[in-house]
């Protein structure tokens, strides 16, 4: 019981967070046709925030699976990292391990890979309730917004500008942590660049294998100084 | 009732397994104990910077600077966003107040 109280309290951040993005993924879905059942179905199967708002876009512009595949591999990519540095931790996760992978989200990462549990809390069930409660607060959001947005009484024109602020917010968040801004720069420079030269429908792709590529080559200016210990330390990579 | 979007659930599954696969992959490769490349270590380092950068300009590739508008209702609330994220720090409040500033600019100010 105190394990779950102690869980409860840790996520309430989260559930404030998950409640109302949740809400606005269920809202824009709502207005690109796709009702309820796709938001409890999506929120239930995918459970990746940012990546829920990018597959709205997918659905809504009737994407190839191979670009849906490619997209949430560029986008979901960090969840290999959280993986990296989560490893040791759950290594004696116990029968619930499978699940605490699967719900490994951006905010569930945050919860479960800082500190130590205080006494009387059993370490193994308060990373089960930490990540079953999160995506409960998600799925309770998004199917709320789904069947909200048919009543809203205003005009929702505009309303998915909410995506762009997410990115832009998580964006923002990571120039203040990251020392070196260089990285960013070149996800910029390389987007717009196949922007200007594939135009807005054919851009995304060539852009995520420039990124990679770019990336991949600038490792030696790049590298930070001390070797290694980079994965574990701080969390530049928070999003949704 | 319209007929089952078959196209869409299959673009929900595909996403649902690139994802899990994502999810699971480090504890299928790593969890024998060996220590992660060094390569990998550095591409979690600068991979997430850049891709929240080309995720913006996704967002935004539709944003026309040479039409009627000149892209004013994005500088404007995109501006507005950062600006309140960078004093703040409150995600939700950037958000919301972002989104809402757009949906008032295209709404009733450029239209």
């Amino acid at each position: 019981m105190k394990t779950i109280q102690y869980a409860f309290a840790r996520t309430l951040p989260v559930m404030a967070g998950y409640l109302v993005l949740g809400l606005g993924f269920g809202v824009l879905l709502q207005a690109n046709g796709y009702g309820w059942g796709w938001a409890l179905a999506m929120s239930v199967l995918v459970y990746a925030g940012s990546m829920q708002y990018v597959a709205v876009d997918l659905l809504g512009g009737g994407a190839s699976l191979l670009a849906a595949a490619l997209m949430t591999l560029t986008v979901n990519a960090r969840h290999l990292f959280y993986g990296v540095s989560m490893v040791e931790r759950y290594r004696d996760a116990g029968p619930a391990k499978p699940y605490l992978i699967f719900a490994l989200t951006d905010e569930t990462y945050s919860l479960v890979c800082s500190g130590e549990v205080p006494d009387g809390v059993d370490r193994r069930r308060y990373y089960f309730f930490v990540s079953l409660l999160d995506q409960l607060y998600w799925i309770a959001g998004s199917v709320a917004g789904a069947l909200a947005g048919r009543a809203l009484p205003f005009d929702t024109t505009g309303i998915d500008f909410s995506m762009t602020a997410l990115f832009l917010v998580v964006m923002t968040d990571q120039w203040r942590a990251a020392r070196d801004h260089r990285p960013a720069l070149v996800g910029l420079g390389v987007s717009l660049a196949c922007l200007a030269a594939f135009g807005p429908d054919g851009f995304l792709i060539p852009a995520m294998v420039g990124i990679t590529l770019a990336l991949t080559l600038l490792r030696r200016a790049l590298q930070p100084g001390p070797a290694g210990g980079s994965a574990k330390e701080g969390d530049p990579h928070a999003g949704v | 009732m319209p007929a089952f979007d078959v196209h869409a659930a299959a673009l929900v599954a595909v996403i649902a397994a690139v994802t899990a696969l994502l999810r699971f992959l480090p504890f299928a490769v790593f969890g024998g104990g060996r220590p992660t490349p060094r390569f990998v270590l550095y591409l979690a380092q600068v991979l997430p910077c850049a891709i929240m950068a080309m995720l913006v300009v996704y967002c935004l590739r539709g944003a026309d600077v040479l039409g009627p508008t000149h892209a004013l209702p994005e500088l404007l609330a995109g501006g507005a966003v950062v600006a309140l994220q960078w004093r703040c720090k409150n995600t939700l409040l950037s958000i919301a107040a972002g989104t809402a500033l757009y949906m008032v600019l295209v709404q009733a100010v450029f239209v």
